[in-house]
């Protein structure tokens, strides 16, 4: 299924668990370190260096990128560590996010009750990826290095839906398909 | 009494540092060759392409196979024999990583202070150095660079000797199943058992440095190494945790003698993109 971000009500609503997507449009990347001050900033009440109402994050901090190339690899990191961190930005508006790796109970509940989603790259393939990046600019914290805030412009990104806004989660249902006793061998 | 600079040094961690992280092994891609045929879900295959067509781009462009370029850790076997010139060793091993990541574009991932500053060092030092003595009069060098995000999932049990065997498959098979999609599956599950905590811990780690699937010499330990593969294999995890069979690549298990109170078993888990090179000097 070809999506464009920021991302729709309506296309979210049509997105369920395991649904192959590929993604064309402006997503920005964000690790812990700039997650932790995006949280900061909101504390102090500070206005956040992008508006993220509708955004999509991708948890990500690529390789440099070698003179003539727009990016380095580019492959999503483990989310479970932006997990303390993503349900007070999905109730101030974010409504994508993709890394690798599931995410806490906590998110998977503002994930169904603000109507986001959360989607899969396919971690280690980061040479690949970056295939799919056209356009790179650094947003905010330049200081992090790897970690400062890009906006990406993608074209056919690929992606799969892991949470859907209607509580689906693919790495419960597919562990769940595939899963057999070794005793019954 | 041979001598070996320490410059040649430097040169070969560059270049260890570098290929490690352009070009994934011939065994490497063999065996996911093998899953991707065997593979029951077209979900799993089709990553499983993903990850075989990345290695070829990689291996062409020299882009790293994964923008995490990991911690270094680097085995050095010197020979009782060899004495090296020209310079502290250490440092002449943190010069080649300092040259391997700049020259290369690898991203730097190291910060100091762990639990506050997590400053980044902006040259991928310190590395992780482990130097064992050897017969011998040559420098065996191992580059591997380990992603943070399979290392996160590293375990460490220690057993009551009663739970023997059977309790060594279920806290291998536990530490996988926990880890589940995160460590970037299929995996390789490194396996220390015996020894002390610290013992256990790095013999998971030589572990993976074994050729993938190449079964532990005693046929004790590699019929082991089958039972936790298929016990893995049959969680369902599968590749990228999207549901399948192949949750595992291999298991490595190594085993050391221990103290009569102890079953120390740790667990160290590699990432698909199971990364490192070696050069003998």
């Amino acid at each position: 299924m070809d999506i464009t971000t920021p991302l729709e009500p309506q296309v979210i609503e049509k997105l369920r668990a395991g649904d192959q997507v590929s993604i064309t449009g402006v997503i920005y990347t964000a690790r812990d370190a700039a997650h932790k001050r995006l949280i900061e900033a909101m504390d102090r009440g500070e206005e956040l260096p992008f508006d993220i109402r509708g955004q999509t994050l991708y948890y990500m901090g690529p390789s440099p990128a070698k003179p003539g190339q727009v990016i380095g690899a580019a492959g999503p990191t483990t989310s479970g560590r932006m997990d303390a961190y993503s349900p007070r930005l999905i109730a101030a508006g974010l409504k994508g996010m993709m890394g690798k790796g599931s995410r806490s109970q906590e998110v998977k509940e503002a994930i169904k009750k603000h109507k986001a989603v959360y989607f899969a790259a396919t971690g280690g393939v980061g040479a690949l990826i970056a295939r799919a990046i056209k356009k790179v600019e650094v947003v905010a914290y330049e200081d992090l290095g790897a970690e400062a805030i890009l906006r990406l412009e993608v074209e056919n990104f690929p992606a799969i839906v892991v949470n859907d806004a209607q509580g689906g989660d693919l790495y419960e249902e597919g562990k769940a398909k595939y899963r057999r006793n070794p005793e019954t061998r | 009494m041979r001598e070996i600079s320490s410059k040649k040094v430097t040169e070969t961690v560059a270049r260890l540092c570098q290929e490690a992280n352009f070009v994934l092994g011939d065994d490497v891609l063999d065996v996911l060759r093998r899953a991707r045929e065997s593979e029951e879900s077209p979900l799993g295959r089709q990553v499983l392409e993903q990850i075989l067509e990345n290695a070829r781009i990689a291996k062409e462009e020299k882009i790293p196979l994964c923008q995490d370029c990991g911690t270094t850790v680097v085995f050095l076997e010197v020979g009782q024999d060899a004495h090296i010139t020209g310079g502290d060793l250490y440092a002449a091993v943190e010069e080649g990583v300092r040259q391997g990541y700049s020259q290369g574009y690898l991203r730097k991932s190291i910060v100091s202070q762990p639990f506050s500053a997590r400053v980044n060092t902006k040259d991928n030092t310190p590395s992780i150095i482990h130097v064992e003595m050897v017969v011998g009069d040559s420098l065996h060098i191992t580059v591997m660079p380990k992603g943070g995000g399979s290392e996160n999932m590293s375990r460490l049990a220690m057993l009551k000797p009663a739970e023997g065997r059977r309790g060594v498959i279920d806290s291998v098979v536990k530490a996988v199943e926990e880890a589940g999609s995160n460590p970037c599956p299929p995996v390789i599950v490194g396996v220390g058992i015996g020894g002390t905590a610290d013992k256990a811990m790095i013999l998971a780690k030589k572990a993976l440095l074994r050729k993938v699937r190449e079964p532990n010499p005693d046929p004790e330990i590699a019929e082991l190494e089958r039972e936790i593969l298929e016990r893995v294999n049959s969680l369902g995890i599968g590749p990228e945790g999207f549901g399948g069979r192949t949750t595992a690549l291999a298991v490595h298990a190594e085993v050391f003698p221990t103290h009569i109170a102890s079953l120390p078993v740790a667990v160290n888990l590699q990432c698909h993109s199971a990364r490192y090179k070696e050069a003998r000097l």
